[in-house]
Order: C-alpha cells, then structure tokens, then sequence
C-alpha cells in the first residue's frame, strides 16, 4: 500500500485509460506530485476486461488489445512523482481541493490538490434505466458484468443467452459467449439500425451466424429464481412495442447493453456546471470544470467511441492540471461552441482564437455526404457522419483570424456535389 | 456458370455491401458496391482466406485474476478460430506471467503464436 502524501499537485480520480493518460500529461507538465486513485485492486479501468483487438490505432499507432493498451499505460506511470493509490475510493472533493480517500488498508485519508482531474468514466444503463417488465430472476445483467465474469473472473454466465442492445459491449459479449459455446439465441435492437460499429457486426454476429433483430425489443422477463425465457415484440417507428405480436425465446442469461452514463456523482457533489446533452460536466478548451482547479477528461465528460481520443482528451487535462498547480495558465477562452443544425453535443464548450484546439462533436442522424461549418469562419467537407462516430474538428488559429465575435455555432449540414477532397 | 457472394465492408462506418462475382473456375470476375480501393481488397481477401485475430483468455492460478487475457501474433483462417479457442481450454498456467509471453507456438499448426496480453503477477 502507497503511503499517501498529505499533498499533491494534481490528484487523478479514476485510473482507467484517461485517468493514466492525465497522469502522464501532468508529468509531462512539471507537476512535482502525482496521485492516481482507484476503486479496483489494479490500474486499467475496463480496459483490462475488454480482452479483444482494435484499441490504439490514433494513440500508439499499431492495433492492441485492451489489457496491452492499459499495460502500455502502465508502464509509462512507473516514475517516482507519480502514487497509485488501488482499493481506494474518492468519497468527496471539496471546492477547496481536500481529496477524501477510504481504503480497507489505511481508513479514511485527506490529501490537499493543487489541482483534481476527474477521470471517473461511465457506468452501465440497466434493466432498471428501460423498466422492462417481469420477475426478477437471476441471470439479468449488463454486458460488460458479464465481460467481466468470462474474462477476469472465469465463470460463464449461462448457458443460453439473448442479448438486448446492438452496443458495442453487447456485439463483442456475443462472439465471446458463442467462443465459450454458450449459445446465443440473438441480438435485439430497439432502433432500425444497429448501434455498434460495422466492424462488430460483421466480426462478431455475421461470423458466428447469431441473428440481429433490429426495431424488435426485450417486453418481458420471466423465471423464479433463474430466467427461463423473455418475451420480444416488434416496435413501431415511435418505437412502441406491438404486443399482439410477441414472441417467447428460451434462454437463462439475458445480457443488457444499452449505453453507458458518466459517473458525474462527485461531480454534482461540487456543483459542477453540467451539460444535459453530454451528461458530464461543461468543460473550457483546458478540460476545466465550472470550478477553478478541477479537470475532467474522458467518459466523464462525454461518451466516447475510441479508448484513443480518452487519452488524447485526457493528457490535455492532465498538462492543464500540473500547469494550474504550478502556477501557470493558459488564456482564457473567448469564443462560446453552441451546437447548431443536427449537432447532439460539442466537447470543450469554449475555445481561444490563440492557439489550436481539438473539438469533438456528435451528430444527431448519418449523413452520407456533409458540410461541418464553424459559423461563418471555417467549412470542411465530411464524407460520412453516424451518431455512433465522434466527429474530431482540429480549430486552427487561422480560421479565426477575421472572427471577432463570441460564439460561433457549429452545423453539419447535407451536401450534394462531391468534392474532390472528401476525406 | 457465375456465383455472386455478398460481404459488409468493415473498413469504415459507410458499411458498404460488397458483392464478389466468381465464374465456374473459382476466379473472381468483377467486385462491385465498394466506394473506396480500401473496400475492393478487403472483399478480394474476405472471399479467398478470410482471416481473423483470436482473443480469449486461458485458466492461470496463483495470479491477480483467475484468467488471463491472450492473443494470437497474427491473424489465422477464419475457420480455425473456434478450434483455436477450444484448444487453450488444456492450458493450465501458474502465476507470475509476463506480458508478450509464449503460452503456445504455432497453434494448430496456423504459424501463429499465441501470447499474454498483460502481465499476471502473483497474487
């Protein structure tokens, strides 16, 4: 056990892949002390659970699988600034930047940050988020429990599972079960698309030939101590069920992966300005919360699609975090984002004219061929946009050279003719 | 005689369907539904030796975890990934391991090895 220090410069909330990646950018900015704190035994977050390949390709050039993208991470972290502190939990910041720790091994502890980064990630929606009908047996859980029980722990879930949601988590958890000859009756997706990447679908359903229902949704559970089968049902384009037209499946698992929520508990303990639209907190071009000193990076602020732009996110946090406790700042934002025509979310929500930023969007509906217009200022052709997809937007100092106002809106429109630097 | 198999392009979101025309030899005649060069050799190499990487995991005792995460070096025919899988159900490991190490070369013969993604120190 880390003997904690009474002071630090940056603490790191969280040590999955954007706490670590914060920690490395606040080395990377002379902060002297560092602390890392997590709830589990071990640093890696659900990285170390998401056994399959494909994480790393933006952020370490080369295709890795999840516990060899945290592993990379890891071993960047052994330095003497930085303490970990694991099977510790983050009870409560206060505005002043006291960081109260409980652990089983040393009780309660405060430490003083001259600056926080919240890096607490998501959590899983439930059965409870969707209020599906029915008993309540055992073998209900969310996809990534599951991952967890197949891949750490070792045990299988069941032996015939139906999977409810085309999630990323629920596509991989399905390839991973039929690998186990667990038998996977089907996927059942609410929309009339699937969720996840085309990459997964082909990969992990296609390959294995379990079928994916899409606008048909999960209407009933059913079992007394352990489920025994569910009731499906089709939905119309309001996406309400049609119970005279139901159907039953057999199965003693049904795995759930609707989407994820940032785990912004502490983060409304501090009274963190939040934007509705993201779930997480309004953050400046700095990663900077509505309160002075306290960073937020990665699922915490906004969901995101590639464990590469957490880290991206997050060492950007971490350099503004040491630069904040160590005195130096950078200037303020000037200019507000506001999403604009089928724009869902923007991250940060505020930028510079002085220097070059990354903004990440999320778009309302797919469009084949599109417009990304900043304001008046600056427009780009798009080749494709899904709301599954971040859209990342590099705003260069330049664009905004003849721009004096402060907001600029953002709109990704439709576009007809094609262009020859569709990218 | 032609055949036309139909195949998801998995190199971007576009998700393009790709149909791979062959004549009574088994050489492809025309590939088309792709929008991009990209797409045109994914559905030329999906159609001849579709291949894939395996991740699983393997039983190791005496470690952090109960299982431990692996990976094959190299992707291997579609076909024997399944076969891959069942047979590192044998393999029975005792903590420390280190990342990157063997746990069994050439695997069924495919050339590839398959490897520890992550570290598992003793518990």
């Amino acid at each position: 056990m880390t003997r904690l220090s009474l002071r630090y410069d940056v603490v790191i909330v969280g040590g999955g892949p954007g706490g670590m990646s914060a920690a490395i950018g606040a080395l990377e900015s002379g902060a002297d002390r560092i602390l890392i704190v997590d709830r589990e035994i071990e640093l890696g977050g659900i990285l170390n659970q998401c056994i399959h390949n494909g994480f790393g390709l933006h952020h370490f050039g080369e295709e890795l699988t999840g516990p060899e993208y945290a592993a990379r991470l890891i071993e960047e972290l052994v330095d003497d600034h930085i303490d970990v502190a694991t099977d510790s939990y983050v009870l409560d910041v206060d505005p002043d930047r006291t960081v109260t720790i409980v652990s089983p091994s040393t009780g309660i502890s405060r430490v003083q940050a001259g600056a926080v980064v919240l890096a607490m990630g998501a959590r899983e929606r439930t059965r409870g988020a969707i209020r599906i009908p029915g008993s309540r047996p055992a073998g209900v859980m969310t996809a990534g429990l599951a991952q967890k029980f197949v891949n750490q722990l070792g045990y299988l879930p069941g032996r015939r599972a139906v999977i409810l949601g085309s999630g990323d988590i629920g596509l991989i958890m399905a390839r991973r079960l039929a690998l186990e000859d667990v038998a996977v009756s089907g996927v059942y997706e609410l929309m009339p698309h699937a969720n996840g990447l085309t990459r997964n679908v082909v990969q992990c359903l296609h390959d294995y030939d379990i079928p994916l229902h899409l606008s048909t949704t999960v209407v009933g559970i059913h079992g007394n101590d352990r489920l025994e089968r569910v009731t499906v049902a089709p939905v119309n384009e309001r996406l309400e069920p049609d119970l005279t037209r139901t159907a039953e499946v057999e199965c003693d698992t049904l795995l759930i992966s609707i989407g994820l929520i940032p785990e912004n508990e502490l983060s409304a303990k501090l009274g963190l300005r939040m934007d509705p639209t993201t779930g997480g907190p309004v953050v400046s071009s700095t990663m900077e919360t509505s309160r002075d000193g306290v960073f937020a990076a990665g699922n915490v602020v906004h969901i995101h699609a590639l464990v590469d732009f957490v880290s991206q996110e997050a060492l950007l946090a971490g350099r503004c975090a040491g630069e904040f406790a160590t005195g130096r700042s950078r200037p303020a934002d000037n200019i507000r984002l506001l999403p604009g025509e089928n724009i869902a979310s923007i991250v940060p929500h505020t930028i510079s004219s002085d220097r070059e930023h990354v903004v990440y969007l999320r778009v309302r509906r797919s469009l084949e061929k599109s417009w990304l217009r900043l304001g008046d200022a600056y427009e780009k052709r798009l080749r494709y946009v899904v709301p599954a997809e971040m859209v990342s937007l590099k705003v260069r100092p330049r664009f905004l050279e003849n721009f004096h106002g402060d907001a600029l809106k953002i709109d990704i429109l439709p576009r007809e003719e094609s262009g020859p630097d569709d990218e | 005689m032609s055949e036309v198999t139909h195949y998801l392009c998995i190199g971007c979101p576009l998700g393009c369907r790709l149909e791979v025309e062959e004549d009574a030899d088994g050489s492809v005649v025309e590939v088309r539904g792709h929008s991009c060069r990209k797409g045109k050799t994914f559905a030329e190499r999906e159609h001849h030796d579709p291949r894939r990487m395996v991740t699983t995991t393997v039983a190791v005792e005496g470690g952090r975890w109960s299982r431990l995460p692996v990976h094959t070096t190299s992707e291997v025919p579609k076909l024997l990934v399944h076969d891959v899988v069942r047979s590192l159900r044998a393999v029975r490991l005792t903590a420390p391991v280190e990342r990157g190490q063997v746990i069994v070369s050439d695997v069924l013969g495919t050339g590839a090895d398959v490897v520890a993604s992550r570290p598992m120190p003793a518990d």
